[in-house]
């Protein structure tokens, strides 16, 4: 108990960084998936093929081999060099942006033609039609899809503790070593993770029942 | 006044030529019911009408605007034409008022006020004032397509298409949408509307069109093109629906 009680304040100084990487993370995910699904489903091949090639990158590439080459790759280019959070973020924020980009356009996709043709026959513009009709009614369809892929991102956080970041686990691994408590403390770790990811599951299905599909 | 011309009208969808050479002339609160068999052409032709499928040769008029010119803003001319489906095509997120008002609350100048009375205007005219707080999943087909027809109507359109209003409905739905209809005829709207309803098109119809192949094979007022088809392929579709 008293490993516990002594390490816990580390815990969750490392918790907090793992939870400001993640919201930001999360966010810009979300708005990288928007646009490349958009740029996915626009009247253009080009475009197309830009986000296409963007999303094959992504999943066809492991998660560490993206950090590295974000974090170490880039910054070895000499142009600008970025700290290890900044790069964690747009690890991050990259690898959820694709497929949640996926996920954002087959809930496009889900949605009957009917509805485009109806906003468009009264004379809403295809912008319009996006953003009152379609994207509403997608939105709630994702939703647990979209919970899903956060949480596989919340999980991925754990791995930027090999670029130095001092995130949850990061601190665990500290922290086993200087116990040399490793059950307990890798025991505490995942719980910890497993309150935040149901705490994170309540949220979303609290926001699923406000917005049931009728 | 011409509402509508339509000038040599040609439509594929890839090789296949749905509608072959159409031409044709709507006035101002005409009533004009297509009919044909199924998979003539008549949706096709309606939804030219306002280019939810892009036209492939030929004109289309409406009121004077060629809507085939790709410089024609064609969201403007769309607020002038209402449009209703066979499968109602209503937001299931959006309530019944909400439904009605979204259009002219993002596309109209007037007022939100303005536009709200407006929307319950239009629920009385169509029955439904009660359920203007419902969601479309709350309601029967035939009080779907009457919001449906309401929702057109809020943004003052020249011209209403129908395409087949009633095939999606419960026999003792049709009526009630029919009424509606019958009601907008009296008012002077002027209508393209592909049925099935041949005592409807007799009634409420100023002209029948009969469409087979990708052609307007004749029209004509409803008596005659009823009592007095000219071409055997009128006769024959006349001969199995009637
Ligand atoms: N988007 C499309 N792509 C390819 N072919 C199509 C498309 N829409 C319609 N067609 C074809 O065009 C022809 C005419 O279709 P249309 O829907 O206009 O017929 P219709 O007269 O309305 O028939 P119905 O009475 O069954 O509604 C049909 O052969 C149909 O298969
Ligand atoms: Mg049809």
């Amino acid at each position: 108990m008293d490993t516990i009680r002594n390490a816990m304040p580390y815990l969750m100084e490392g918790l907090q960084v793992t939870l400001y990487i993640f919201i930001i993370a999360i966010i810009l995910g979300f708005i990288i998936g928007l646009i490349v699904a958009l740029l996915r489903l626009a009247p253009f091949k080009i475009l197309n093929w830009i986000a296409k090639f963007f999303v094959d990158a992504i999943r066809g590439t492991p998660f560490i081999v993206q950090l590295f080459f974000i974090y170490f790759g880039l910054n070895s280019l000499g142009f600008f060099s970025m700290d290890n959070t900044t790069a964690g973020i747009v690890t991050v924020a990259i690898n959820a942006g694709a497929y949640f980009s996926e996920i954002i356009r087959a809930g496009i996709q889900s949605i009957d033609r009917g509805q485009t043709e109806a906003a468009r026959s009264l004379g809403l513009n295809a912008t319009q039609n996006m953003r009152y009709i379609i994207l509403p009614q997608a939105f709630r369809r994702m939703l647990p899809t979209i919970t899903n892929q956060a949480i596989i991102s919340l999980k991925d956080t754990s791995l930027l503790s090999v670029i130095g970041i001092a995130d949850l686990t990061q601190e665990g691994r500290i922290q086993a070593s200087q116990t040399f408590e490793a059950f307990t403390i890798y025991l505490t770790l995942g719980v910890i993770y497993f309150i935040v990811i149901y705490l994170l599951s309540m949220l979303a299905s609290f926001v699923e029942r406000k917005f049931v599909l009728r | 006044m011409t509402m509508i011309r339509v000038e040599n009208l040609k439509k594929s969808f890839g090789k296949i030529e749905v509608l072959k050479d159409m031409s044709t002339v709507i006035e101002e609160k005409e009533v004009v019911c297509v009919i044909g068999p199924s998979g003539s052409g008549k949706s096709t032709f309606l939804r030219c009408l306002n280019r939810l499928e892009e036209i492939t040769g030929g004109h289309v008029y409406i009121e004077g605007t060629d809507i085939t010119n790709p410089k024609v803003d064609i969201n403007k001319v769309r607020q002038d034409v209402g449009m209703v489906f066979q499968q109602f095509n209503l937001f299931p997120h959006k309530s019944v008022l909400e439904n009605i008002t979204l259009a002219p609350m993002k596309l109209k100048k007037s007022d939100k006020k303005a536009i709200t009375e407006k929307a319950y205007e239009l629920l009385d005219k169509v029955g439904l004032r009660e359920k203007a707080n419902a969601y479309p999943g709350e309601l029967s087909g035939g009080q779907k397509q009457r919001v449906a027809i309401a929702r057109a109507l809020a943004m003052d359109p020249k011209i209403m298409l129908f395409d087949e209003p009633t095939s999606a409905l419960d026999p003792e739905m049709v009526g009630d949408v029919l009424d509606v209809m019958k009601q907008l005829a009296v008012e002077g709207m002027t209508m393209v509307i592909v049925t099935h309803e041949m005592g409807f098109a007799r009634e409420v119809g100023d002209r029948v069109m009969f469409i087979d192949g990708g052609y307007i094979v004749e029209e004509n007022v409803p008596a005659e093109l009823f009592g007095n088809p000219q071409h055997e392929r009128t006769k024959a579709f006349l001969s199995k629906v009637l």
